[in-house]
């Protein structure tokens, strides 16, 4: 089984986000399990605006390109550049170590809008 | 359409493979993490289910001379037990597909004349195609030969690594190390009658072993050492500067002659085929575009259909293979250039997603002593 935390949010292409002040966004256990050995992440800057669902970034294993899509609209004020040279970090730990971005969300309320853990959970069953 | 399943399909999914289409089939691209399965191949030892690959025997009096007018190598240098590597090509001299081509040895030779038994791999999902022409020439050409698409008979593992021999030997006996590369003979692997070949796809020093469909799990089961998937096979291959049928040629996707293709030693112009007066053209015409290999000097990955570019930003070719290198840890690709741009060390652009990244030229295989 995969995990999924109960205190997240998530979309159903599989990111996650946390719903703090400051959120933390990555992609899930299940999504870094189907792409194989993540080998290369391009993120934006600090400072970039985020629209909710349209393309943020790239993740890709040795085999696959996958684009990400961010989960909520807001203004990226941290980038984990650990990624940069230590990509795997998103298979060892997606949830921790291998988060991808920080971002001051524009509406609280699209956190709603999101898949709850139970919910993802079913999808990805 | 339903794919093809391998005979091992289910055992492959109880040990927790992934699996992908390929050529028509359902075959396993990973079963522990690409990265595992590389470093078993090039550090110890690993073993690939290719029962995908197809298989196509031919035998009779004239089966030399058949194999000889559809192959661009020449089948007269094989004595039984040899294999050669070959194309296929048609009238233009565009290769329709990459293959070996063995000369059985006596013992897996069942006809009761002199003559040589061939069979010949063409990729996966190639084998009907590769049928009806054999069988269409062969008829045309008023040739005495039959020609059997075995495909579903023989299941096709590929043991690969520097442990591989030692497995191999173990499993098949000591004899199997008399062969020299591209060296094939019969042996008995759990009670099943195999033809065990010094052949392989990775670079590596290993065995190609092909078994009866039905004694698929118990010749599998006698290798002990890291299961591979498709996905460790082609970053493999790519580090070996190894062509990928559908992906670094495809007749109509990519259609490339041997010349083009670095493959101008599978060609003896010296025989009779399908396709030599063009490629003695192209031969001596030169060709306008070649195959090389490229590193990145900056972050990305090169992915298959991406765009090449001089320092001047000019088009002057395209990547047909790419991934990240898990020896090395760089980026790696294969693609067509200008030939004016072919040379090693040559700046040239990969466009990555919009972005013109730096590469250069390099020769293959990007592993050294391999």
């Amino acid at each position: 089984m995969f995990e999924v935390p109960d205190d997240l949010r998530y979309m159903e292409s599989h990111e996650w986000t946390s719903t703090d002040d400051v959120a933390r966004i990555g992609i899930t256990d299940f999504a870094q399990d189907e792409l194989g050995d993540v080998v290369f992440v391009e993120l934006p800057d600090e400072g970039s605006e985020l629209t909710k669902g349209d393309e943020f970034g790239v993740v890709e294993s040795i085999k696959a390109v996958s684009d990400l899509y961010a989960p909520i609209s807001g203004t990226v004020v941290g980038v984990n550049e650990a990624l940069f040279d230590q990509p795997e970090l998103v298979n060892d730990d997606p949830y921790a170590e291998g988060w991808m971005l920080e971002v001051e969300p524009a509406d609280d309320g699209e956190f709603d809008e999101l898949l709850t853990a139970e919910e993802y959970r079913e999808q990805t069953e | 359409m339903a794919h093809r399943k391998p005979p091992l399909r289910e055992v492959h999914a109880d040990r927790g493979a992934k699996f992908t289409g390929f050529g028509g089939w359902e075959m396993p691209v990973e079963f522990d993490s690409i990265r595992t399965e590389h470093a078993a191949v090039r550090d110890s030892a690993g073993i690939f289910d290719v029962s995908h690959m197809s298989e196509i025997e031919v035998s009779g009096p004239d089966a030399t001379e058949l194999m000889q007018r559809l192959t661009t190598n020449d089948v007269t240098a094989l004595d039984p037990g040899d294999s050669q590597y070959s194309c296929i090509t048609d009238e233009s001299g565009v290769i329709l597909d990459d293959t070996v081509v063995y000369a059985l040895p006596d013992e897996l030779d069942n006809s009761d004349s002199a003559d040589p038994t061939y069979l010949f791999i063409p990729n996966a999902g190639h084998d009907e195609q590769m049928y009806e022409r054999w069988t269409s020439h062969r008829d045309e050409w008023g040739l005495d030969a039959a020609v059997d698409d075995q495909t579903e008979e023989w299941a096709m593992f590929a043991v690969q690594g520097p442990d591989a021999p030692g497995l191999v030997a173990d499993a098949a006996g000591s004899d199997v190390l008399d062969c020299s590369r591209f060296e094939a003979t019969y042996a008995e692997i759990a009670g099943a009658d195999c033809l065990v070949a010094r052949t392989g796809y990775t670079g590596e020093d290993g065995f190609e072993v092909l078994c009866p469909w039905d004694a698929a799990e118990s010749v599998w089961s006698e290798f002990d050492c890291q299961p591979c998937g498709l996905g460790a096979r082609d970053t493999l291959r790519i580090e070996m500067g190894f062509l990928l049928s559908g992906e670094d040629f495809d007749p109509e996707e990519e259609p490339r002659n041997p010349y083009e293709a670095g493959i101008a030693f599978t060609v003896d112009l010296d025989t009779e085929f399908v396709g030599r007066d063009a490629l003695e053209r192209a031969k001596e015409d030169g060709v306008d575009e070649r195959f090389v290999g490229l590193k990145l000097a900056e972050r990305g990955i090169a992915r298959h259909g991406y765009e090449l570019r001089d320092e001047s930003r000019e088009k002057i070719g395209h990547v047909t293979s790419g991934t990240m290198s898990p020896t090395l840890g760089e980026a790696i690709a294969l693609g067509y250039v200008r030939t004016d741009h072919a040379e090693p060390d040559t700046r040239v652009r990969v466009v990555v997603r919009g972005d013109e990244k730096r590469a250069q030229i390099v020769n293959t295989p990007f592993l050294e002593n391999k």
